[in-house]
Parts: C-alpha cells; structure tokens; sequence
C-alpha cells in the first residue's frame, strides 16, 4: 500500500500504461483460478487461517443469496393466521373494551393513593461517607477535621444562601450543583432535559436527602411542565418523580 | 264451583266484574261473564282452561286490556289501572309453555381442546349435538353425554366466525375470515352467506355451488336471517336493512332508518325455524335424532311454524350502533312499527322469544332491555353485568334468559320478575358466545380463554 499519493500523481501526471485496463481485466478473471489454486495447495498454518477466512466469506456469500431469492419469490404474506381471534361483531372495532382500561386506571390510582411518594426503591449500594463526602482540613495546624465537601453532584434550592463559611460543616461546591436533570420516558424511549424540583429521597441516607445529593437511585422532583402531560383527569401535571439513574 | 263462590263473594260483599276473555289476536272466548274482583290468576286459568275445552289444562298468564298482567289478584290489577268498573273488561290470555325449563347452576365440563379464543357455538336443533368456532380455524363438535371432544373439522384458513345448523340436524355450515353471518334455510338445501365485501351469496348445499349473489348492500352485510315465508333479510354497516325474495334474489324492500351500522337482525320466527320439526316440549333427557322421513319433517316444521306465528306477518327487529332497535313489518312496510329507544350504548344482539312474545337486547353498556315482542313497549331492564353483554340466549319455555359478557361471567335472568336467576363465573377471560340447547338441559358458552364451558342444572 502506497504511504503517500505518488502513485496517483504519476497517474494524473503521465496516464495510464496503453494496456493497462486490459491487463487489469484479465488479471481479475483470472483470480476465481488463482483462489482454487491456493485452496489447493496451501499448506500449514497459512492453510488454516487461509480456510478459516473463506469460510466465514462463504456463510456471507449463501446468507445475501437466500435473501435474494426471497425477494424474488413474493410470497403470500397471510399464511399463518393472525393472533388475536375475534368474535364477527368485534371484528371492526377497537380492540380492548373500555372496562379493561378504567379498572387498570382505577387500580393505578389506589396505588398511588396509597403511597404518594412511594415509588420502589432499588436495593442500591448504600454509600459510605468516605465515598460522598471529603474531610476538609482547616484551622491554623490544618488539624481540625469537622468540615466535609460533598463529592457527588447535588441540588440546592433557588433561594439558597451559604451560612457563614466559619460556621458550615458541609460544603457543596458550586460545580456540583445542577439546575437541571436528563429524564428519559422508559417507554417513548425519548429524553428531556427538564428543571429539577428538589431532592425527595435519597436511598443511602436522610442526612444526603437533607442536604440535596444526588446519588444513584436518588429519586428527584422534575417540573414537566415544559412537556405539556395531562393526567387522567384532566389535570396538567407538572411535578414527576423519575428514577434517578445518572452517574454513580 | 260457580254457585259456592257466588254465595262467599256476597257475603263478603265484594265488588264484581264483567270480564271477556280474548286470546291475543283480539277473538273472543265465550261470552262475558261475572267474577269477583279479589279473583286469583289459578281461579282464572281454571274457568279458562274450562272454556278452551283441552284435553290438559295450559298454563296462562292474563292481561288486563292486554296490558297489565294479573298477578296477585283481579282487583289489584284493575285498581292500578284505574278502569270502570261498570264496563265489560277484556282480558286477555296467553298460553304459556306447558313445559319448564330449569334455570342452569353448576359448569359440569370446561371443554378444553381449542388453541385460540372460541368465537361461535351452536347447538344442533335437538340439542344433541354442539359444534364450536374458534380463532384456531378449525371447528370443533362435542359428544354431549360424555361431555368429551368427539370430532375436529379441519379446512379453514382463518378465524371461523360464524356457524349455523340447518333445520333437520344433519348439516353444519361454517364461514371463516370474510363470512360473517350464515344461515340455512328451513328447507335445509340453501345456505346464505353475508359477508364483509357487501354481497350474499346463495349456495346450493346439494349440488356444492354457488347459486346467486345479492348485490346491493355497500358496505359489509353484517346478519343474514331467512324468513318462512320464502324471504331473505339482511342488514349492513350502510345503515339499512334490505328485504330480498329467495327464489329469484330480487331485492323487495330497503328498509332505512338507522344512523349507524346496522348490528343484528332478529326474527319473531327464529326459534322455530332453527329448531324446525324438533318440539321442544317433546324433549327427553337423552337427546334424539329427528326421525321421519323429510316429507313428514317438513310438515312438522310446517305446524310449528305456522302455529307460532298466528295471524300476523313475521316481524323484524334490526339493532344498531345508534343505540336503538326498529321493529319492523318487512312484508308489507317500508315504514318501522316502532324504535326502541334507551340504551346507552350500542346494540349488540337482539333475540325474540321462542314464543315471540318478548324481545331482548344485549347491549355494550352493561345492560339487557326486555321489549314486549308486538308492540314493542318497553317492559324492563336486566342489570348486573359490570361490562358489555356479548350475547344472550332464549330458554325453550321463554322463561329465563342467559347472557354472556365481556366481564367473563353469563347471568341467567328471570324474565317474569326481571330478576337475576343465577350467576354463572367461571370463565378466565371474555365470553364471546352463549347457547342454551333446545331442549333446554344444557348452556354453552365459549371465550377468549379457549375454553368452551357447558352448564346444567
């Protein structure tokens, strides 16, 4: 293989040979032969890996060849019968009947009467303090040890003002803090970057849901409002609790 | 006797009445004659029974002016009715079932066999034997005794949706995919088929051809019913119900009205053209064969129906997705005797009494309505279901009625009282189709948990 553009070069320069797409021509034909011949008589280890190769090129040739013959053929799309059998007067309606619908409704509803902010929490990694908060030396000797930064992202709210820095014991520094979470709906599959609402719980412990980290399965309010979602009743929702699956 | 209750009825000073008794077609029985007002319905059929000159004494119900029914006495009766007292009251009597059929309590087999959901099943005209549809495409019978599968017809390609029983018990006529509707006609040779692309088709059961199609309909033709009286009537999506006359397939009538499809057709004289030369009072607890020759089943036939249809032309009841029912004279009028108004959803099947006295219909909003069969007046609503009633089936003595619904359980009803007989789980999963046999022993019902469940006393 050439290691610059000589060759072209020369080409765009001086042509091609006057026989040079003959002999290309013929050389290529002549490749079916020069393949059976190495087939044939390779030996060793170039053998194997020779026949492993073709191997593998063959299974590819007989695959795109099947598929061809498939299109060529057209074939009667409704042999097997399809599912969901139905009595003559609900053949042109639509499927499920409505009672199916409202019951599940109903039951969705109990269960989120019951618990409201209740949504199952995974059996999360608790995390260790050593792991999310980080012991901050201060004092003349940096000897005293009582004030620990939080090392993993967080949420503080709108109006929040720092307490006296002498008087803090944990810093949440300002590049940690995050306005705004990626949601992703399971099933539209799509995700939103919407405005975090606050943190509700936090699964490692109450003291991280106090001071607003955000941890994995931390379960955090979102505002989605911006995505326009209706409830059932016909009232707009605009808190949602999401599982919080970001970062560790 | 007369003379006795005379004497009591004086000294207890009570109130006294001229009555006439008439039959349902308006002729008189005899001559008006005197009878205490506190007079009970047992005292009635006596004196009754006695005019009628029977060999065994008929069972009757009474109607006061053919509205209200006798119940508890004559006097109650004519107090809610507010009528003079000093004219001649007609009352009319029916002659009820002699026979009575017991309501269905227990599920003695859940006939597994089906791969996919049941769509249809029907009962032979004997009831002895049951034959099954379902998504699976293969029809299936079942050996009643036993309780066991006894035979799988293979052949279809597609969901079976429909299967029909000609009159004489000997044949059996599926439709799959695009049939939705067939039906045989009472002299068993045709067989109609309606289906989705708008035409029926005549076939010819003997010669295993195609005999005519009735082009007309636009859009699906939804049920086809043969009349006795060499008519065809089908409805359709297009909203109208069309009169054809079977012997050339020329279209007689169109019958418009409805504004939404047109669901399901009943005739007054269904149930004795399925049934055919089988008399129901006749059954024995081992169901038989029709025997005889086709010459004396005809003639049979022939009495039964005309017995039961009287006087008066059949009449047609069509039940729509407007929420309403017609009834309509198809052999002589354009025009509806009347719409039944009430439901609040749409009207999936509507089924006359084997004595075609009364009408019900099943509806998607969890309700059956009962309609008096002539008139068509409201008479009252059946509820209990807590989702749609799929179907509903006629007891041989027209007395009960079972229906089956999309909440996976079928309810047997009291139509006398309105009340619920009895309550039928069991199924896992909807209720698609409901038959009650003829002789009135047995109930099937097949869903779309595919199994196919047979019901007894």
């Amino acid at each position: 293989m050439p290691q610059n553009e000589h060759i072209e070069l020369h080409r765009k320069r001086h042509g091609y040979r006057l026989d040079h797409h003959e002999r290309k021509r013929k050389k290529e034909s002549r490749e079916a032969h020069e393949r059976s011949h190495k087939a044939r008589k390779l030996i060793g280890l170039k053998a194997k890996l020779y026949h492993k190769q073709r191997h593998a090129e063959k299974i590819q040739m007989k695959k795109t060849i099947k598929m061809h013959e498939q299109r060529k053929t057209k074939q009667k799309n409704d042999d097997k019968t399809p599912e969901g059998a139905v009595p003559a007067y609900l053949l042109d309606r639509e499927g499920q009947s409505r009672a199916k619908v409202l019951s599940n409704m109903i039951k969705q509803k109990r269960k989120e009467k019951a618990g409201k902010w209740e949504v199952p929490l995974p059996k999360v990694r608790a995390q260790g303090e050593t792991e999310v908060l980080k012991v901050i030396k201060t004092g003349k000797r940096q000897k005293k040890a009582w004030k620990r930064m939080v090392t993993k992202v967080c949420f503080v709210g709108d109006g929040f003002t720092r307490k006296p820095p002498k008087y803090e014991r944990f810093i949440r520094p300002m590049g940690l803090r995050f306005k705004k979470a990626h949601v992703t709906h399971p099933e539209l599959k799509a995700t939103f970057c919407l405005p975090i609402l606050g943190v509700k719980k936090n699964p490692s412990s109450p003291l991280y849901t106090a001071l607003g980290v955000i941890t994995k399965g931390t379960v955090v309010e979102v505002n989605v409002s911006e995505l326009g979602l209706v409830t059932q009743g016909g009232k707009v929702i605009w808190v949602n609790i999401p599982y919080n699956n970001l970062n560790s | 006797t007369a003379a006795e209750m005379k004497e009591v009825s004086r000294l207890r000073d009570v109130e006294r009445l001229l009555i006439q008794f008439q039959d349902e077609e308006g002729e008189v029985l005899g001559s008006p004659f005197d009878v205490p007002l506190d007079i009970t319905p047992d005292k009635l059929q006596l004196v009754c029974n006695a005019l009628l000159q029977k060999e065994e004494p008929v069972p009757l119900a009474f109607f006061v002016r053919g509205e209200a029914e006798v119940v508890s006495s004559l006097g109650s009766c004519v107090k809610a009715l507010g009528v003079e007292t000093e004219q001649v009251l007609p009352v009319v009597y029916q002659p009820q079932a002699v026979f009575r059929v017991r309501a269905v309590a227990r599920c003695t087999s859940t006939l597994q066999g089906h791969t996919e959901a049941v769509i249809s099943t029907a009962f032979s005209p004997t009831g002895k034997y049951l034959a099954s549809g379902s998504g699976d495409t293969t029809v299936r019978f079942w050996d009643l005794t036993t309780e066991t599968p006894h035979h799988t017809a293979r052949g279809h390609t597609h969901w079976v949706l429909s299967i029909a029983w000609s009159p004489d018990g000997k044949k059996l006529a599926s439709g799959c995919k695009n049939i939705l509707k067939s039906s045989l006609n009472p002299e068993c040779r045709y067989l109609a088929s309606s289906s989705k692309d708008g035409a029926i088709r005549i076939w010819d059961t003997v010669l295993g051809r195609c005999e005519k199609i009735l082009t007309g309909h636009i859009q699906s033709v939804t049920c086809v019913k043969w009349g006795g009286d060499g008519l065809l009537y089908t409805s359709s999506q297009d909203r109208t119900v069309k009169v054809w006359r079977a012997k050339d397939g020329v279209q007689c009538r169109t019958l418009q009205g409805h504004a939404h499809w047109v669901n399901t057709l009943a005739l007054s004289t269904d149930y004795v053209l399925r049934t055919g030369a089988f008399e129901p009072a006749t059954a024995t607890i081992n169901p038989q064969d029709l025997t005889g020759s086709l010459e004396e089943l005809k003639e049979k036939a022939l009495q039964r129906y005309n017995k039961v249809r009287g006087s008066a032309p059949e009449r047609l009841v069509s039940g729509s997705d407007d929420f309403t029912l017609f009834l309509w004279n198809p052999a002589e009028e354009k025009k509806p005797l009347a719409r039944l108004t009430g439901h609040s959803a749409l009207v999936n099947e509507v089924l006359f009494s084997p004595d075609t006295r009364l009408l019900a219909s099943a509806s998607f909003d969890k309700s059956i309505k009962i309609w008096d069969g002539r008139t068509g007046k409201y008479l009252m609503s059946l509820r209990g279901h807590v989702a749609s009633v799929y179907q509903v089936a006629w007891s041989a003595d027209s007395r009960l009625l079972v229906s089956g619904s999309s909440d996976s359980t079928l309810k047997v009803w009291d139509v006398k009282t309105g009340k619920l007989n009895m309550d039928l789980p069991g199924h896992a999963d909807e209720v698609y189709a409901v038959d009650w046999s003829p002789d009135g022993q047995r109930v099937a019902s097949g869903g779309k948990d595919k199994c196919l469940r047979i019901w007894r006393r």
